[in-house]
């Protein structure tokens, strides 16, 4: 890369990044007025297809015939298609193998789709699919992750993570707490369903319109069932109705179907998937059933961890690889386990394919770590807290299992500070005061950390391209290969180009993320969008400004130091002789005089590596980091419960837009509360998912948001050379609903005076609640009866 | 079939019966602002404003556009998100602006269904010069999912319209009347004569049928024997909506005069079956607390708009939350047939096995009665449910003590979710009866029948142990309150800082623990 003068080079100290007001969500008077369009919303053409697919109802069979005689006939049903229709490759695996377009003689998941209808519309090719007669060999289906580990059926080999002698070390501890957990997964539910439009053009290609968090893919693999160049596909995305990991890998199959309907009909294909086909036939969070053991001193510190988790990853491998992995890598949270051995399993089942969903595996490593956390502390008689804080990375225990140095001084600062702010202290013996004069409500309270690895832990993910061009009025048009899916990424990296150039917001348009304006680019997704794309964007902006600036010494003669766009405006010159220019003259100007005023630009993250065979490296470039203290009642006849405050503070680095982060932070946590309380997935004995619509999975509601609801940003720059100095937001603040969980169980916990960490189901619903209660009442009940032998002996 | 959409007065005649308001919206006029979710009620990015003359006045509700079938908007006037704002001047109607304020939206799909939730409040302060507060804002979104902001920022949108409104007024000064975005819409005289020309034109027959009146109701029935009777729809237009059955001709039961409202006439209470959730929630606010209670939790704003008791009754689902009720209340219904005549069966009579009832093929719910000495006695309804708003009952508990002096002389427990039919527990309550009000062995005695004549089964809400140990731990609740202990309980409403602080409520005045 060319030098660039020096006065270009971007400041690398913290508070650069404070402009006076800060931009809304790029498309928010639009959110509000309905004119922002979703693909749904586009208008349709006339001779418009609509898609249906024929679903398995065997969780594992042989297919022994279908007859689609019928579905045919049904009025609308133009055409109809099995997997040997299909032109080019079957299977669209993101990763690996194993996901097919449509199955051929064989199922292996209840939901999976055997044959196509495209109609007239979706009502007729929705009536029309239930038309099919198949007939069914079943086989043994595997349902649960324990079942995989037991029968020892795997979708890829395990990994395993260790350091200094787990097994020695246990020996020598003073206590050691052996048990396992069954943390269930999540859906989605994502506001605006699975959807993609495809239009055939005039050269055998097609233009496809997709809701996806990753268009390279559903590019590449639309060409790969067409068996085209990768280069006749042109993929759209404008806007998402919420993405949340769903739409990495699980939009493309919509896209792919679309095409495949659109080549052979020589017609534009819609494929809307109604919500219950969604929540059916869509990936969602992993289950884990994770067992551990743990040794520790009289003190509570962590001596030594065995660990082995087990992710339940349905029929395919999909992106099962890297969650799994990445709830290894989490599962120390914020916590030094000097001796630890961790295992990860890639367990098989008859279900629909696990998929990526915000955290990435990383909330089961942390929840895991913070039900070891609760149980020490009732062990040894503290405060969780204060078990926190001594087991937390800190001067001289800063070294993770695999390797990797937590050597910015964040965590403790960051939970004392919250401690305080938070009043943790009293609000305790208040809590303690309540629940002893309270026979019917207990009052819980947890303060829980987070540390999550920012990084794609596939290393080649981790690059970033955009494409930048200054027009001659001045306005500036920005692509890159990052998706809106409402995270506000437009917004942010729109920022950055108007800070990077020191123009006005304003003149800045960040357009629709298209294949064949940023070739290659990775999804949206390891909370990376802006530290990719924005720097992508930024060392665009730096080529175009270089050469402004290099046509702005040789026109007017000048020095590097003396140019300079600030404020909205071109300085040209030094002190008193120094002339001001508008952007948008300078800017003709330079287009006068054949200055090329647009380019690409491209970044790939430093420093990162892991070595897979000794399970030691680098895998992130820096950690995000946060806290929040949930403070819950519960109700022990019905174990129903309100979170009645929660506190918040976390680690954005420097905030591009203060405005924006806290909304993902407080969305995130509200999220990942869901995940821990009202959110249950449930399937029946046969592998059907019995959680089908939100009539029967049910996210949080407004009134399950607390009144007093406190997120602060922790002021401190990043100390990696990240865009701006700020951190990546998207993920890490879902795991601090986890103090929700730890809330709860510690409520429970007061039934029996916190002698004792009753067993908590995840997620913690009334019922969970209600027989975490049970449990601890009985352990109470024991201890009194014992007390009471032992008094009669004495 | 003739509404008003916005400004635009709209007749088609050509729709199938079951044909959604969303669709029509979507598909027929191309409106796109309105969403759709789910398409079954439950998650709110297709709610729409609808305006009905009531007493000359103009008054907006939300609904859930993609479960209400567009002809029985017929003669009404439906706003969508397009109305509010004027692009022109720029203008955006204060639940915009408060939405963009205080960053309302990530993503924005749900984002229009929240913006007319938050109107539909707005207007209703407006009119009935009402302070919004917290738990408004959040009862106006109870039907509204938003997977992205976790609630605050909305929350605080909704909590600083009426400010942000004042501002603009200010600013603008006299200006404000001149903007033809709904900054008061039940005030548009434009809107109301276009109503009121509808109300008196004579409606052509259709697939749609909207009776007025018992007598048109059982010709309506008659003529079109086949056809399906439809109130509020919330779940039988999932069948069309889910299922993808199509309906063919409809009867509308919503507007039939007789079959409206609820009276009270010093002896019973009398429920048209036809009386909306929201209707019975407005009445119950002041005289009977515990029922109000129990209606926060039942559905959602949108759903309580729309949904009727007669169709919860008559729907016989085991887990609907007012047959307990009823059945607690030993409600007696009126039941309507078309060739005229009507019978009084009692709801203990009423339910069959799962999904029937007693009900005719050519007959059905009028209304309800509720003599009022039963409610003076000591009654309490409990719902356990995942979610505490918008949530289908794990178990639903409705009991009901009747005493004479220190004694029980009669008791009803009626459960939702225990078995394939709303049931009640009559071995537990011959348990409580004829013994005294404080006899501890007799509420044991109770709860050990409870465990043998329920076998409730597991499904993805509860597992059958659940259900059986909440019904008897409801059990034991209610008999605590009756022997005067503060025992708490969560509902749809914020948790009081009596409850906060204390663990229980102390019972309002005018309340004593049994009657």
């Amino acid at each position: 890369m060319r030098k660039l003068p020096n006065n270009l080079t971007i400041e690398s100290t913290s508070g650069v990044f404070k402009p006076s007001k800060l931009p809304i969500h790029e498309s928010a008077i639009k959110h509000v007025t309905g004119k922002a369009e979703y693909i749904d919303d586009m208008p349709e053409w006339p001779n418009e297809l609509h898609i249906a697919t024929g679903q398995s109802t065997e969780a594992h069979a042989d297919i022994v015939s279908i007859n689609l005689d019928k579905v045919r006939a049904h009025p609308g049903v133009i055409d109809v298609i099995v997997q040997a229709d299909i032109p080019g490759e079957v299977d669209v695996s993101p990763v690996l193998s194993g996901d097919l377009l449509l199955a051929g003689d064989f199922v292996h998941f209840i939901g999976q789709s055997i044959f196509a209808v495209a109609a007239t519309s979706l009502r007729a090719a929705k009536q029309a699919v239930e038309l099919a007669e198949i007939v069914y060999k079943p086989r043994e289906a595997t349902l649960h992750p324990k079942q995989s580990l037991d029968r020892q059926e795997f979708v890829l080999p395990t990994h395993t993570i260790q350091n200094g002698d787990p097994k020695e070390a246990m020996k020598t501890a003073p206590h050691t707490i052996k048990s396992d957990i069954y943390i269930k997964g999540q859906e989605h539910f994502y506001l605006e369903g699975q959807i993609s439009v495809a239009i055939p053009n005039e050269d055998g290609g097609v233009l496809v319109y997709a809701s996806s968090q990753h268009p390279a893919e559903v590019q590449k693999l639309v060409a790969k069932v067409l068996d085209l160049p990768v280069a006749q596909i042109l993929v759209e995305v404008r806007r998402m109705g919420g993405g949340f990991g769903g739409k990495e890998s699980q939009a493309a199959v919509f896209s792919c179907m679309a095409a495949v309907f659109a080549i052979r009909n020589r017609r534009p294909v819609k494929y809307r998937v109604p919500r219950q086909d969604d929540m059916v036939q869509t990936g969602k969070r992993h289950d884990f059933w994770n067992s551990y053991e743990v040794g520790f001193s009289k003190e509570g510190e962590i001596i030594s961890a065995e660990y082995d988790m087990v992710g339940k990853c349905g029929c395919t491998a999909d992106l099962s690889d890297g969650v799994v992995d990445r709830a290894m890598f989490h599962a120390d949270n914020a916590y030094h386990l000097p001796n630890a051995r961790i295992s990860g399993y890639r367990g098989k089942t008859h279900t629909v394919s696990s998929t990526a969903f915000r955290g990435f595996g990383g909330p089961k490593g942390v929840l895991l770590a913070e039900a070891v956390i609760e149980e020490i502390a009732a062990t040894v008689g503290k405060d969780p807290l204060d078990v926190r804080k001594i087991n937390c990375y800190q001067d001289g225990k800063s070294t993770t299992p695999y390797g990797q140095e937590v050597d910015e001084n964040v965590l403790l600062p960051l939970i004392e500070e919250l401690e305080a702010s938070s009043n943790y202290r009293a609000r305790r013996e208040a809590i303690n005061a309540f629940n002893k004069q309270s026979p019917f409500l207990k009052k819980g309270l947890a303060l829980t950390p987070v540390k999550f690895g920012i990084s794609f832990t596939s290393k080649h993910l981790n690059q970033g391209g955009a494409l930048v061009h200054v027009y001659t009025d001045g306005s500036v048009h920005v692509s890159h290969g990052g998706t809106e899916m409402g995270q506000g990424l437009y917004t942010k990296v729109g920022q950055i180009v108007a800070k990077t150039f020191g123009i006005d917001f304003t003149r800045v348009n960040v357009g629709s993320t298209r294949t064949d304006k940023v070739p290659n680019a990775s999804p949206t997704a390891a909370s990376a969008g802006t530290d990719l794309n924005g720097m992508a964007a930024l060392d665009a902006v730096m080529t175009i400004k270089g050469r402004l600036q290099e046509f702005a010494m040789e026109h007017f003669g000048i020095a590097a130091d003396d140019f300079a766009i600030e404020d909205d405006v071109v300085k040209l010159g030094s002190g008193g002789n120094a002339e001001e220019m508008s952007f948008p003259e300078f800017v003709k100007l330079a287009y006068m005089n054949r200055v090329s005023l647009s380019s690409t630009g491209f970044y790939k993250t430093p420093k990162i590596g892991y070595d897979r065979k000794a399970a030691k490296g680098r895998p992130f470039l820096y950690y995000s980091n946060g806290a929040a203290v949930s403070e819950v009642i519960v109700d022990t006849f019905t174990g129903e419960y309100k979170v009645t405050q929660v506190d918040i503070l976390h680690d954005v680095g420097d905030s591009i837009n203060s405005d924006i982060d806290i909304g993902q932070i407080e969305g995130a946590f509200v999220q990942g509360m869901g995940w821990l309380t009202s959110e249950e997935l449930s399937w029946d004995e046969k592998g059907r998912i019995t959680t089908n619509s939100p009539a029967n999975y049910k996210i949080p509601t407004s009134a399950d948001v607390p009144e007093k609801f406190t997120v602060k940003l922790f002021e401190r720059p990043n100390s990696e050379e990240s865009v701006y100095r700020s951190k990546a937001v998207g993920e890490p603040p879902l795991m601090l609903g986890i103090s929700v969980w730890c809330a709860l169980k510690d409520a429970c916990a007061a039934v029996c005076d916190h002698t004792f960490s009753p067993p908590l189901a995840v997620p913690a619903t009334p019922e969970a609640v209600y027989y975490s209660l049970q449990a601890a009442e009985m352990f109470k009940q024991q201890s009194i009866s014992k007390q009471s032998v032992s008094e009669q002996k004495a | 079939m003739k509404f008003v959409l916005n400004d635009k007065l709209i007749e088609d005649n050509t729709l199938p019966s079951d044909f959604t308001a969303l669709r029509y919206l979507r598909e027929k006029l191309g409106l796109t602002g309105t969403k759709e979710g789910c398409a079954s009620g439950d998650c709110g990015a297709c709610t729409l404003l609808v305006g009905a003359l009531e007493g000359g006045e103009l008054k907006y509700t939300t609904l859930n556009s993609c479960i209400t079938p567009i002809q029985s908007l017929s003669g009404k006037h439906v706003v969508s998100v397009e109305y509010l704002s004027d692009a022109k001047k720029g203008a955006l109607h204060p639940a915009q602006q408060t939405m963009v304020d205080c960053h309302g939206s990530q993503c924005g799909f749900c984002t229009p269904g929240i913006v007319l939730s938050l109107a539909s409040l707005y207007e209703y302060s407006q009119t009935a010069e009402t302070e919004i507060d917290r738990e408004a804002v959040c009862d106006a979104i109870s039907g509204n999912l938003c997977r992205c902001t976790g609630y605050r920022p909305i929350i605080d949108a909704g909590l600083s319209m009426q400010k942000t409104a004042m501002q603009k007024k200010d600013m603008q000064g006299a200006a404000i009347a001149d903007e033809p975005y709904v900054e008061l819409m039940s005030k548009n005289s434009d809107v109301k004569a276009k109503l009121e020309s509808l109300r008196t034109e004579v409606q052509p027959a259709t697939n749609y049928l909207q009776p007025q009146n018992l007598a048109e109701l059982a010709q309506a029935k008659s003529q079109y024997p086949d056809a399906t009777l439809i109130a509020g729809g919330t779940d039988l237009m999932l069948e069309n909506t889910q299922r993808f059955h199509d309906f063919g001709t409809l009867i509308d039961l919503s507007q039939v005069t007789e079959m409206q409202g609820i009276q009270d006439d010093g002896v019973a209470l009398t429920i048209g079956a036809s009386t909306t959730y929201s209707e019975l929630e407005d009445f119950s606010k002041s005289r009977y607390p515990h029922i109000y209670t129990l209606l926060s939790r039942i559905a959602s704003r949108q759903i309580r708009n729309r949904g009727t008791i007669g169709g919860n009754v008559a729907n016989a689902s085991p887990i609907a939350d007012l047959p307990p009720l009823l059945l607690a209340l030993n409600s007696d219904m009126t039941l309507a047939s078309v060739d005229g005549t009507t019978r009084v069966v009692n709801i203990n009579d009423f339910y069959q096995g799962y999904k029937t009832t007693v009900l005719a093929e050519r007959e059905w719910i009028a209304s309800f009665a509720i003599d009022l000495t039963t409610l003076a006695n000591f009654h309490r309804f409990y719902k356990v449910s995942k979610r505490m708003e918008d949530d289908i009952s794990s178990v639903m508990l409705a009991v009901r003590f009747e005493t004479q002096g220190d004694n029980i002389s009669d008791v009803r427990f009626a459960f939702g979710g225990m078995a394939a039919t709303p049931i009640r527990a009559l071995k537990a309550e011959a348990a409580l009866t004829n013994v005294a009000i404080a006899d501890e062995q007799a509420l044991t005695k109770a709860i050990e029948c409870l465990r043998n004549e329920l076998s409730p089964m597991s499904d993805m809400r509860a597992s059958s142990k659940y259900r059986l140990d909440m019904a008897c731990n409801l059990v034991k609740k209610a008999w605590l309150e009756l022997n005067g202990t503060n025992v708490p309980s969560f509902s749809g409403h914020p948790v009081s800082d009596e409850l906060m602080t204390l663990g229980y409520e102390i019972k309002s005045k005018g309340e004593s623990a049994h009657a």
